[in-house]
């Protein structure tokens, strides 16, 4: 992470649309009274949301002064937070994940792709249709690696499927969210599962099994106990014959 | 109570304190540097790390941890904890070396140097040598105001500061934005902060991130001459320390005083400093052909005993300003007594405050320290946070304790804490003549000169104590009736009756016309006729030196000893620092001298003479740093006189930073009020 400055460029104003603004009311009285200043990272994130995915400063101020706080209050959560984008990004906004599990698993190669396709981090393609940022982990780990576009979850990414997704965005073909390589969720892909793989557990045929183990172990106890009465009865023959 | 073992000495403290308190209970000294007694408790420094035994087995952050959150031994041994263990210092060596990799090693060239909590911390906890071989850290200064330079490399992120101004000033201004590594103290985006009491922030910060702008690069600290004093820029009579190298002063510093400053002061209080030096009278002047021209002591001494001895004592006149020391007034008032003249007036803005209604009513009475059990505050015609900006963090520290209740009559203004407004004038006063009394037990009336400097401040004031009779303001144990002054010399001055004698005329009046001599001693906020000789007497070449035939040069406030009577009538004494410029002498010794040449020679020759006759006079001010309370009874005592008029109240002090001649002189205090005078005009727009 760098230092987070506002932008350069800002817009002259600010202001809730008045959906937004009946909003920001109820959730400013979900806080008991004199606490209303809690409700700041929802009203930040709901001007975010408003104005293309980033916050200028005449939004900061303007949730300040909603909830009567000093501006530099609001900016420290503001520049606290990495959710909070405190300059302008593209239409499709993609936080690629670079943290371990997604690293091991080739998230250097859809950095490349990023950097090839749309620029450096946090710069907007020309277009104005992509911008990109490295984030940390955002816990799906399982389908390494993945990026989240604007508010999805796009997983098991290689640098194919990342570049035809890409695409797909740019031309405002549908996509699918989720896995690109057909796998359900975070299911094993068909044919590797490595474990649950018995047939007998999906037929039934497993249930009350667990006792035929302990009634195996019974006979073998038996077994071993009759094995060594027998051993020693032999020593004992042994004995009286060398006396 | 609970028992503790601390490095095996047994203590015995209340369960609300904190381990760092308790150690230091048991005389166990804690490192700390994000601590700070008067704002809430952080934890993030880590320095004062202590050993718990039976806690986790890890260090501890003692300012963080509570003594009721310890547990006692397996069989109820009180809880053992250790500071000087090898665990503690192996923790606390640790802590010290985080915080240096990113601190500049720039110490020999660090105003902060020699007074440096981190410099002093580090020889005990310190490592000789680095283990950290990246690059440091790199923050951009901010600019954060005209009296706090920053040198961010050196932050070690301790947010005194942010507490400071969240908490004590209630401007909010500093603030930490980013996180982590990038985690950076800034205002916002680099405005001005806004408080008047911002210049605290330098004393504040442990290191040398935040320093005092106009003192940078000027000395370093081992160099000053260190004079305990009395500061006189506002009524409170704070507690300051003078730090002179040679004949020049270098700074100001506040010193603790629980029953006044608590540990702060005001912005002007502190860089008053360059004040000091600019535009001083140092040598005697006489109005020649309308011009001023530089003169002899003997010289302009002859001029003034001419003119008194052509003029009839009924046409004599003496006005004290804001700034003298009760020793001055005494002495003036005796040569006008010897003159036969009782035209003297302290009171140059024409509070009607009176002597003769006893001293309950002109003083602060509940004391500063009483607002903190106030429960109810009337403020009347007053503005504290520019009056008396370290009264107003008295008054926000307890308002932020809850179940205060402010209410304000008079201008609306930003007092960092929320009131009711309950009117701009008289009447809104006058609807508590009769009023039930509240269900408060300390109720406070904090009365400002915006009420009383009127012409019909006499009719307020009774207005003010009726209504403070009928709301019990003033109870048995309990005189919550307080007049908030704005000169440090006003109520020493009513203390000496500085005020006019039988068919006397006060200050207003002379200034009016009809005098044929008027001797002004440092008052620089009245306008006196033409017509009238003046005699000005003082330090700076201010609005009362222009006006002056003769000017007198005298010492400035940290130039002489001089007994100061504060707004709550606290005695207290300031003591000389440095000396006064070229020929400008001690005020006493100038009107010991004058009275000599005109004949009617002052009985004393010395300053602890002028101070046993004026102890013999008023014995009061004999008691250094005591309060000689006032009697309550006198307020009801206070007639009405005549009806109040409608007009609302305007406050006393507009400009909080130029409201003395010393003030008006520094280039620093111009600055600051240029800014506050843009932000006004910001807000207006």
């Amino acid at each position: 992470m760098t230092v987070r400055r506002l932008a350069e460029k800002q817009p002259e104003s600010f202001a809730f649309t008045p959906e937004n603004e009946a909003w920001a009311k109820k959730e400013i009285a979900k806080y008991p009274a004199g606490r209303q200043a809690s409700a700041i990272i929802p009203l930040l994130w709901r001007a975010q949301a408003q104005n293309d995915y980033w916050l200028p400063r005449p939004a900061i101020e303007a949730v300040a002064d909603m909830l009567g706080l000093p501006y530099i209050r609001a900016l420290e959560i503001a520049t606290f937070y990495a959710m909070f984008n405190l300059a302008p990004v593209g239409r499709y906004f993609i936080q690629l994940c670079g943290t371990t599990p997604c690293m091991l698993r080739g998230a250097e190669d859809l950095k490349k792709v990023c950097r090839d396709r749309i620029g450096g981090q946090s710069h907007v393609s020309a277009d104005g249709a992509f911008s990109w940022l490295e984030v940390e982990c955002l816990g799906a780990c399982c389908n390494a690696p993945m990026a989240q576009i604007n508010d999805d979850y796009y997983e098991d990414l290689n640098p194919e499927n990342f570049g035809k997704l890409l695409d797909d965005l740019a031309a405002g073909r549908p996509v699918k969210k989720g896995s690109q390589t057909g796998r359900k969720t975070s299911e094993p892909e068909p044919g590797k599962a490595t474990t649950l793989t018995d047939g007998r557990l999906y037929d039934g045929s497993l249930v009350g099994s667990w006792k035929e183990r302990f009634a195996d172990d019974k006979a073998k106890a038996e077994s071993a106990a009759a094995e060594a009465e027998k051993a020693r009865a032999a020593a004992a023959a042994s004995a009286v014959v060398k006396n | 109570m609970t028992k503790l073992l601390i490095d095996g000495v047994e203590v015995d403290v209340p369960p609300e304190f904190t381990l760092l308190q308790a150690c230091e209970e048991a005389g166990a000294e804690i490192p700390r540097f994000c601590f700070h007694e008067r704002l809430s408790i952080a934890g993030n420094c880590r320095m004062c790390l202590v050993e718990v035994k039976g806690g986790p087995p890890k260090p501890q952050a003692s300012c963080a941890l509570g003594v009721r959150d310890l547990r006692p031994g397996p069989n109820g041994e009180p809880p053992v904890i250790f500071t000087n263990t090898p665990m503690v210092k192996k923790a606390r060596e640790g802590v010290m070396e985080f915080l240096l990799i990113n601190h500049p090693l720039d110490c020999p060239i660090c105003d902060q140097g020699g007074e440096c909590d981190l410099q002093d911390q580090a020889m005990a906890y310190g490592v000789d040598s680095t283990r950290y071989h990246e690059n440091k850290r790199a923050v951009e200064d901010k600019y954060i105001g005209p009296l706090v330079k920053t040198s961010m490399n050196r932050c070690i992120h301790c947010t005194r500061c942010v507490r400071f101004t969240a908490e004590v000033a209630g401007t909010g201004d500093m603030g930490a934005t980013g996180r982590g590594e990038d985690m950076e103290i800034a205002t916002y985006l680099a405005s001005a902060m806004t408080s008047e009491l911002q210049g605290n922030i330098a004393d504040l910060c442990p290191v040398g991130a935040l320093l005092p702008k106009p003192q940078n690069f000027r000395a370093r600290s081992w160099e000053m001459q260190k004079t305990p004093s009395i500061d006189v820029m506002d009524a409170l009579g704070c507690a300051i320390r003078v730090d002179t190298r040679g004949r020049e002063v270098m700074r100001i510093l506040p010193r603790v005083n629980e029953a006044v400053n608590e540990e702060w002061i005001s912005d002007k209080t502190r860089q008053i400093v360059d004040g000091l030096k600019k535009q001083r009278i140092d040598r005697p002047y006489l109005r020649e052909n309308g011009k001023l021209r530089p003169a002899a002591w003997r010289e302009a001494f002859d001029a003034i005993a001419a003119k008194v001895k052509a003029a009839t004592p009924q046409k004599i006149g003496a006005v004290a300003g804001d700034l003298c020391a009760v020793e001055d007034m005494f002495a003036l008032q005796l040569l006008m007594g010897k003159l036969g003249s009782a035209n003297i007036d302290c009171r140059q803005d024409g509070t009607k405050l009176d002597c003769r209604s006893g001293r309950a009513s002109y003083l602060f009475n509940s004391t500063i320290a009483g607002i903190e059990q106030a429960d109810a505050i009337m403020i009347i015609g007053c503005n504290p946070r520019k009056e008396a900006p370290v009264l107003n963090a008295r008054i926000r520290k307890r308002w932020l304790q809850g179940g205060l209740l402010v209410g304000v009559i008079g201008e609306k203004a930003d007092l960092t804490y929320d009131y009711n407004y309950l009117g701009a004038g008289a009447d809104a006063l006058a609807q508590f003549i009769g009023h039930a009394p509240p269900n408060k037990q300390k109720p406070m009336f904090i009365i400002g000169q915006g009420a009383l400097t009127r012409p019909d401040g006499a009719a307020i004031l009774a207005l003010a104590a009726k209504a403070a009779g009928s709301l019990n303001v003033v109870k048995d144990g309990w005189n919550g009736f307080n007049i908030l002054h704005t000169a440090a010399a006003r109520v020493g001055g009513l203390d000496l009756g500085f005020t006019p004698g039988e068919g006397g005329m006060d200050a207003l009046s002379m200034g009016k016309g009809g005098m044929d001599v008027i001797f002004n001693l440092g008052a620089d906020e009245i306008d006196i006729a033409p017509g009238a000789f003046v005699i000005y007497q003082g330090s700076h070449g201010d609005k009362g030196a222009h006006r002056a035939d003769v000017v007198l040069p005298g010492a400035a406030y940290t130039e002489k000893s001089g007994t100061y009577v504060n707004t709550e009538g606290r005695v207290q004494m300031a003591a000389r620092a440095a000396f006064p410029p070229g020929d400008a002498r001690e005020d006493w010794a100038i009107l010991r001298a004058l009275s000599d040449v005109m004949g009617q020679r002052l009985p004393f020759d010395s300053l602890a003479a002028l101070r046993a006759a004026l102890y013999k006079a008023h014995p009061h001010f004999a008691a250094l740093n005591a309060i000689a309370a006032g009697e309550a009874a006198d307020l009801a005592k206070i007639a009405a006189a005549g009806a109040p008029d409608k007009a609302p109240f305007v406050n006393a002090v507009d400009d909080f930073y130029l409201t003395n001649p010393i003030a008006r002189a520094s280039s620093v205090m111009a600055e600051c009020s240029a800014l506050a005078k843009g932000r006004v005009q910001q807000a207006a727009e």
